[in-house]
């Protein structure tokens, strides 16, 4: 027989230590088995190799100040560039005086790309407004004219160029993509041709290729007392090529959207452009969003392409920088290396929103 | 639009589908043959027949889900024709709800009642809503107005997709199979509400194979086989007395579960 007392009584278990807190963790996530195990020990022998040394590179042994490559080691990073280069990797040849401009620019691009992206915003209403003007405001901001001093477009470079090559792509290659998704759809002959040679042409050709036609080509069919800006051709050329990927990333969304839909809407007594867009792209575009951002991301990079017609952006200042007398031989990793986090930076961002933006609305919806 | 009401007319005189000599083909396939038919207001009609025999086809017909090739079809004194215009006309008079319910699943039941209203009858939203809710009432789920179609059960959404399909205020209601996608715990509660509806008044063009309800609603029975209609009479004598040695066979068939 065997008995206790009330007082006696043992306090209740904790669960196995084995099963809870880091070690329960480690042991379900890391070393699960022994090939688990293996990989994580093999992925850890890595990092040790790989990180440390980088951060003392990057940063502990780094030179962070002087007037040329000579004030740098060698030993660790050489960053002493930064203070002096950094405005032209973020504004090219812009005047600086005018830098405000950009900045003013910049900023007011944080509350534009909020009132799109983000329901229930306060003063939703107003800042959609906003939103919609902002490219034009942006344009006046950094073009000038009405009382604003000129600055012609190439001063444009550094990293503003490639916003303002990427965000205008990107504003405009989505509904010019739609539109040529719906086109390869549509019933009528020759508007389904027409789209469908566009996307395949545009699709069969490198966009470096586009790139040279717009500066090289375009003038040979334009009569020769028009002159279109440098900096549009290269923009209209980046927005279409992004536009054909992106029509057929959409079209896959159509495509996904079954007949019933339309037949439903059609029924209710909706026309064809209402079909669309109050039917069959929300649906279409929401199943696309993976594939939308993709695009984005893909059309940001390419704006570094630019270089090849002789404008200069962030990555092409970084060049720049590698073939100027004071610094030739020393910053070649860290001026890459500064251009690489910048994009990363903002694609990082892209695909963060879309995956969030996915997440609400799977959620919205059950 | 049409000026003449079934009140004035006195129900069952003024057709409002007039069907005459209906080819069509899919290719080469010849799926609807000499088809004549005329629906008046008020008028109750149930189409039968064995799958593939051309019912469906027949209805998405009538509000230019599908064109035809010969013949015409008159809806409520409008021709169906390439004309765009007639076809906005004939699809504001009549209302469909399909075997699929084909409900929009990205807007909430409510919205999906109010959209035709907003944007076709060019209501404002507050009228629109209004109008929806009476609808959603007379179905009986206007609790679960603020829902989106995937959190309902398979009655309630055919509910909702007939009530979507009233909004428009139709002068036809078209149903093709509505209750053949359901379990049959659900059938019931549809076919209550299209017992409802009929007995409101609301003329019906109905494809269905639930032949109780169809004996219990209809004026008239339909039995189409192989894209013709092979007969036509009261529910009474189809039921009771078929002419066509297709039509017991059918009727063997289906009775026979
Ligand atoms: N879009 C189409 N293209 C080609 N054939 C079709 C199409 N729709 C229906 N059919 C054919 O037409 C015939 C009649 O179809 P349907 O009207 O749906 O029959 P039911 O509704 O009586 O079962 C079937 O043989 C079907 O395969
Ligand atoms: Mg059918």
């Amino acid at each position: 027989m065997f008995f206790r007392d009330q007082g006696e009584m043992l306090p209740p278990r904790t669960a196995p230590i084995t099963e809870v807190g880091l070690v329960g963790w480690l042991r379900i996530n890391l070393f699960s088995s022994y090939g688990n195990a293996a990989l994580t020990l093999i992925s850890l022998a890595i990092l040790l190799l790989v990180v440390p040394p980088f951060i003392d590179w990057v940063l502990i042994k780094a030179q962070f100040s002087g007037d040329s490559g000579e004030a740098c080691s060698g030993i660790g990073a050489c960053w002493a560039w930064v203070d002096q280069r950094l405005g032209q990797f973020f504004y090219g040849f812009y005047p600086a005086e005018a830098h405000w401009r950009v900045n003013v620019t910049a900023i007011l691009l944080v509350p534009a790309i909020l009132y799109v992206l983000v329901d229930n915003m306060p003063g939703a209403k107003f800042g959609r407004w906003f939103s919609y003007v902002y490219p034009l405001l942006a344009a006046y901001l950094l073009v000038g004219g009405f009382g604003l001093e000129v600055i012609q477009t190439d001063k444009f470079g550094g990293f503003m160029l490639n916003m303002v090559v990427g965000l205008t792509g990107i504003v405009l290659s989505l509904p010019i993509g739609v539109l040529l998704a719906l086109g390869r759809q549509s019933r009528l002959p020759v508007i389904r041709l027409l789209c469908i040679a566009f996307i395949e042409a545009v699709r069969g050709v490198p966009l470096i290729t586009l790139l040279f036609v717009a500066i090289v080509l375009l003038q040979l069919f334009l009569p020769p007392e028009v002159s279109l800006d440098q900096l549009l051709r290269v923009i209209i050329m980046v927005t279409l090529f992004a536009s054909a990927y992106m029509a057929e990333v959409v079209r896959g969304g159509l495509q996904a959207i079954p007949k019933g839909q339309i037949e439903g809407a059609q029924a209710v007594g909706l026309g064809y452009w209402q079909t669309m867009r109050l039917i069959v792209l929300p649906q279409a575009l929401r199943i696309s969003i993976p594939g939308i951002v993709n695009t984005f991301i893909g059309l940001f990079k390419d704006t570094t392409l630019v270089i090849i017609i002789g404008l200069f952006d962030l990555l092409g200042h970084a060049r720049l920088l590698q073939t100027n007398p004071d610094w030739i031989g020393d910053v070649d990793h860290e001026a890459y290396l500064f251009s690489a986090a910048v994009f990363f930076l903002v694609c990082f961002l892209m695909s963060r929103y879309s995956v969030s933006l996915e997440k609400q609305l799977s959620k919205d919806r059950h | 639009m049409s000026t003449a009401t079934p009140e004035a007319a006195g129900a069952s005189d003024v057709p409002i589908i007039e069907i005459s000599n209906l080819n069509k083909w899919f290719g080469a396939f010849h799926v609807l043959r000499d088809i004549n038919l005329s629906v008046a207001a008020q008028e109750r009609v149930v189409i039968c027949g064995p799958s593939g025999s051309g019912k469906s086809t027949l209805i998405r017909c009538i509000n230019r889900l599908e064109d035809h090739q010969e013949g015409s079809i008159v809806v409520d004194g409008t021709p169906l024709t390439r004309n765009l215009k007639n076809i906005d006309l004939v699809r504001r008079d009549i209302g469909m709800v399909f075997q699929q319910f084909n409900l929009f699943p990205h807007l909430t039941i409510l919205e999906n009642c109010t959209l035709g209203p907003i944007w076709v009858r060019k209501m404002p939203r507050q009228a629109a809503e209004e109008i929806a809710k009476k609808f959603l009432d007379r179905v009986q789920i206007l609790d679960q107005a603020a829902k989106y179609p995937g959190q309902l059960s398979g009655g309630q959404q055919q509910r909702a997709a007939i009530a979507r399909a009233l909004c428009m205020e139709p002068r036809v209601m078209l149903f093709d199979e509505p209750t053949s996608a359901l379990d049959p715990e659900m059938i019931k509660e549809v076919l209550d509400v299209m017992t409802g509806l009929a007995e409101s008044g609301m003329t019906m063009l109905i494809v269905s194979h639930e032949m109780g309800f169809a004996a219990q609603v209809a004026d008239r029975m339909i039995f189409m086989d192989d894209g013709q209609i092979v007969e036509e009479n009261t529910p009474d004598a189809f039921f009771n007395n078929p002419q066509s040695d297709r039509t017991k066979l059918f009727l063997s068939q289906i009775l026979r579960h």
